[in-house]
C-alpha cells in the first residue's frame, strides 16, 4: 500500500470545513430560525423589541431550557424521559416540604430538592438499564408516579414560600447590581456551560454519544452500558431538580399540577436544536437555541394577541419543520 | 516451533440444546497469521466469541502465554491483550476515528479527556501501519468506505499494546482494492509480533497471508495445517466434507485428540 490512494489535496483543506458545517447545519439552521422570527416579531409588533422584553423571554426560557439540557444527554443516548415536567411539580412540592414543612435552611432544601430530581433520575435509569423497559414506558410510569405524589404530598395545594426568605430571589433577584438580569438566566446559562462541557470533554458525554450511537458496540469495547446509562438518566434527573426549584422560585409557590406539557415542551426544544432523537447525535447549544425558540414564538404570538389554541398550532408545526430538515440533511449526507 | 502465545483445548460451547463447538483446540502463535476457515455456521463467530469473553464456555481450558486464565468477560480479554475485529463492526457511526479508536479506553482525566494525546497516538498508530487512506483522524466513522472503517476497526485493536488479534471476515464485504489493503494490514500485524487470527471464505485471501490454516467442521476441529502444506483443494475438501486424504476428522490420532 502506498502514497498513490492518498486522497487529492483540495479534499484534505476543504474537507475539515465542509465537515464541521454539515455537522453544525442543524445548529445554524435553528439560529437563522431563531433570528428570523425575532426579527419577524420586531417589525410585526411595537411592543416586542425591547430590552424589558429580551429579559422577559430569556426568563421565561429558563425552566424549558433547564429541562431540555438534561433530556439532552437522555436523548443522545438514544433514551427518552417523559417524566420531567410531572418530576419538575413532584421536585417543586418536595423543595416545599423541605423548606416550609421540615424547615430546612436555603442551603440544605435547594440541594435535596435537587438531589430528589436525581433520584427519580437514579429510578428511571435502573428501570431502563436493569429492568430493560423500553425508556418510553419506563418515564411515562414515572410521570404519573411523579404528578400523583406531586398532589398527594402537597394535599392537592400550592405550598408558598412566603416564610422563606430568599427563596425567589434565586429565580427573580439580580446578581449583578445595578442591571436588570434576572438571576434564573444566570444560572440558566451557568448549568448550559458545565452540561456543554461535559458533553463534549468529560467520559459521561463521550459514552453518551456512544451509547446513542451503537450500544452493542460501547459494550464490545468494555464500556458497563448498563451503569452508564443510570447515570445519564441520573445526571438528567438532577436538571429536573433543577427546574423544580427554578419554578417554584418564580412563582413563589410549588404549583403540585403544574408539571404536566413541559415534558413535550422540553423535548421539543432539544428536537429543533437537532438533536437526532434516534440518539447518537446533539448539543447543548442546539438545545438552547431550540429553547429560545419556543420562547420566543410563545412570546411573540402572546404579544401579538393570537390565541393560545393557535400557538399550539404553529409549535407543532415548527417541531415538524425541524424533525424534516433534520430528515433531509441524513439523505444527503 | 514456537510456543502458542494463545492456547485453548477442549472447548466446548453449546446455545441451550443445540452444541456448537465440539472439543475444539485451537493455538495462535505469535508473528503468525492463523487463518480460521469452515462453512457457514460452522462455529467460528462462536469460537472468536468464547475467547473474547462475549460467551461463557461450557468447558475447555484457556492458556495465555503458558499460564491458564479465565476469560469472563470483554474486559479480561482486553487486559490480557487480546482483540477482536467483529464481523459485524462494532464502531460507532457518530463518533470519529479517534474517538472510536479509544472507546472505553479514553485518555485523560473522567471531566477532562485528553484529545490532544488521543489524536496524536491515533495519529501515530494509522501511520505505523502505513494506513494513508483516512484524511483526517476527525472524520465521523459514517462517512468513511467499508474498507476504511475495517482499517479504522484493526487499528483501534492493535493501539492497545494488544498480543492477539482476531479478525472476523474483515474482507467479506470490500472491493478488490481494499481488500488489498485489508490484508496488507493483517501481514503487517505479524510482522510486528502480534498472534493474528484471519477468518475467511476466500481461499485466495488465505493461501496469501496465513501460515497456518485451521479448519472448523461442523463445530469441531478437522485440522491445523501449516499453508504451505496443503492446496486449495485440500482446504475445500476439509471445509466441506470434514477430511482430505490421509487428513481430516476420521484419521484415528485426529479423532483421538
Ligand atoms: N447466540 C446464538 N444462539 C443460538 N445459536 C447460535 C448463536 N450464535 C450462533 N449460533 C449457532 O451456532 C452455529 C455457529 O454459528 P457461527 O456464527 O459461529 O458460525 P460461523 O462459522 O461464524 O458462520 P459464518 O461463516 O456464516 O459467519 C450456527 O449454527 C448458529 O446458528
Ligand atoms: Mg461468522
Amino acid at each position: 500500500m502506498t502514497a498513490v490512494k492518498a486522497p487529492a489535496p483540495e479534499q484534505q483543506a476543504g474537507g475539515g470545513l465542509v465537515t464541521a458545517v454539515k455537522g453544525r447545519l442543524q445548529q445554524l439552521l435553528a439560529f437563522a430560525s431563531l433570528l428570523v422570527i425575532y426579527a419577524f416579531f420586531s417589525f410585526a409588533s411595537p411592543y416586542f423589541f425591547s430590552y424589558g422584553n429580551f429579559t422577559a423571554i430569556l426568563f421565561s426560557t429558563v425552566v424549558i431550557g433547564t429541562l431540555a439540557i438534561g433530556t439532552t444527554f437522555v436523548i443522545i443516548a438514544g433514551g427518552i424521559d417523559l417524566s420531567i415536567g410531572t418530576g419538575m411539580a413532584l421536585c417543586a412540592v418536595m423543595s416545599g416540604v423541605f423548606l416550609t414543612k421540615l424547615g430546612l435552611p436555603l442551603a440544605l432544601g435547594v440541594p435535596a430538592a435537587i438531589l430528589f430530581g436525581g433520584l427519580m433520575g437514579l429510578i428511571n435509569g435502573i428501570n431502563v438499564a436493569l429492568l430493560k423497559i423500553p425508556p418510553f414506558i419506563a418515564t411515562l410510569a414515572m410521570m404519573l408516579v411523579a404528578e400523583g405524589l406531586a398532589l398527594v404530598l402537597s394535599d392537592s395545594a400550592p405550598i408558598y414560600f412566603n416564610n422563606v426568605p430568599g427563596y425567589t430571589d434565586i429565580s427573580t433577584g439580580n446578581l449583578i447590581p445595578g442591571v436588570e438580569f434576572p438571576n434564573a438566566v444566570l444560572i440558566l446559562l451557568a448549568v448550559a456551560l458545565m452540561a456543554g462541557l461535559l458533553l463534549t470533554k468529560s467520559v459521561l458525554g463521550r459514552y453518551t454519544y456512544s451509547i446513542g450511537s451503537n450500544e452493542e458496540a460501547t459494550a464490545l469495547s468494555g464500556i458497563d452500558v448498563r451503569r452508564w446509562k443510570i447515570a445519564i438518566y441520573c445526571f438528567a434527573g438532577l436538571f429536573i431538580g433543577l427546574a423544580g426549584v427554578m419554578i417554584s422560585a418564580r412563582l413563589g409557590s410549588a404549583q403540585p399540577a403544574t408539571g404536566m406539557g413541559y415534558e413535550l415542551q422540553a423535548i421539543a426544544a432539544v428536537v429543533i436544536g437537532g438533536t437526532s432523537l434516534s440518539g447518537g447525535k446533539g448539543s447543548i447549544v442546539g438545545t438552547l437555541i431550540g429553547a429560545l425558540i419556543i420562547s420566543v414564538l410563545n412570546n411573540g404570538l402572546q404579544i401579538m394577541s393570537i390565541p393560545q389554541e393557535w400557538q399550539n398550532v404553529i409549535l407543532g408545526c415548527v417541531i415538524l419543520v425541524a424533525v424534516y430538515t433534520d430528515r433531509i440533511r441524513k439523505k444527503e449526507a | 516451533m514456537t510456543e502458542p502465545i494463545l492456547d485453548i483445548t477442549g472447548l466446548n460451547k453449546s446455545f441451550g440444546p443445540v452444541h456448537v463447538l465440539h472439543d475444539v483446540d485451537f493455538a495462535v502463535r505469535a508473528g503468525e497469521v492463523t487463518a480460521l476457515v469452515g462453512d457457514n455456521g460452522a462455529g467460528k463467530s462462536t469460537l472468536v466469541k468464547c475467547v473474547a469473553g462475549i460467551y461463557g464456555t461450557d468447558s475447555g481450558r484457556v492458556r495465555f502465554r503458558g499460564e491458564e486464565v479465565h476469560i469472563r468477560g470483554p474486559k479480561d480479554a482486553a487486559d490480557l491483550g487480546i482483540e477482536v475485529v467483529y464481523q459485524d463492526l462494532a464502531l460507532a457511526d457518530n463518533l470519529d476515528i479517534v474517538q472510536n479508536m479509544f472507546l472505553g479506553r479514553e485518555r485523560g482525566s473522567a471531566w477532562l479527556l485528553d484529545e490532544a494525546n488521543m489524536e496524536q497516538a491515533a495519529r501515530e498508530t494509522l501511520a505505523s501501519l502505513s494506513v494513508r487512506t483516512v484524511k483526517s483522524v476527525r472524520t465521523p466513522v459514517s462517512a468513511l468506505s467499508g474498507g476504511q472503517r475495517q482499517t479504522v476497526a484493526i487499528a483501534k485493536s492493535v493501539l492497545w499494546d494488544s498480543k492477539v488479534v482476531l479478525l472476523d471476515e474483515p474482507t467479506a464485504a470490500l472491493g478488490v482494492a481494499q481488500t488489498r489493503q485489508v490484508l496488507d494490514l493483517v501481514r503487517r500485524l505479524a510482522e510486528q509480533g502480534l498472534g493474528v487470527v484471519l477468518i475467511s471464505h476466500n481461499m485466495a485471501d488465505v493461501f496469501e497471508v496465513a501460515d497456518r490454516i485451521a479448519v472448523l467442521y461442523l463445530g469441531r476441529m478437522a485440522a491445523e495445517v501449516h499453508t504451505k502444506d496443503v492446496t486449495h483443494g485440500q482446504v475445500v475438501e476439509l471445509i466441506t466434507a470434514g477430511r482430505s486424504g490421509d487428513i481430516g476428522l476420521a484419521r484415528p490420532e485426529n479423532a483421538v485428540l
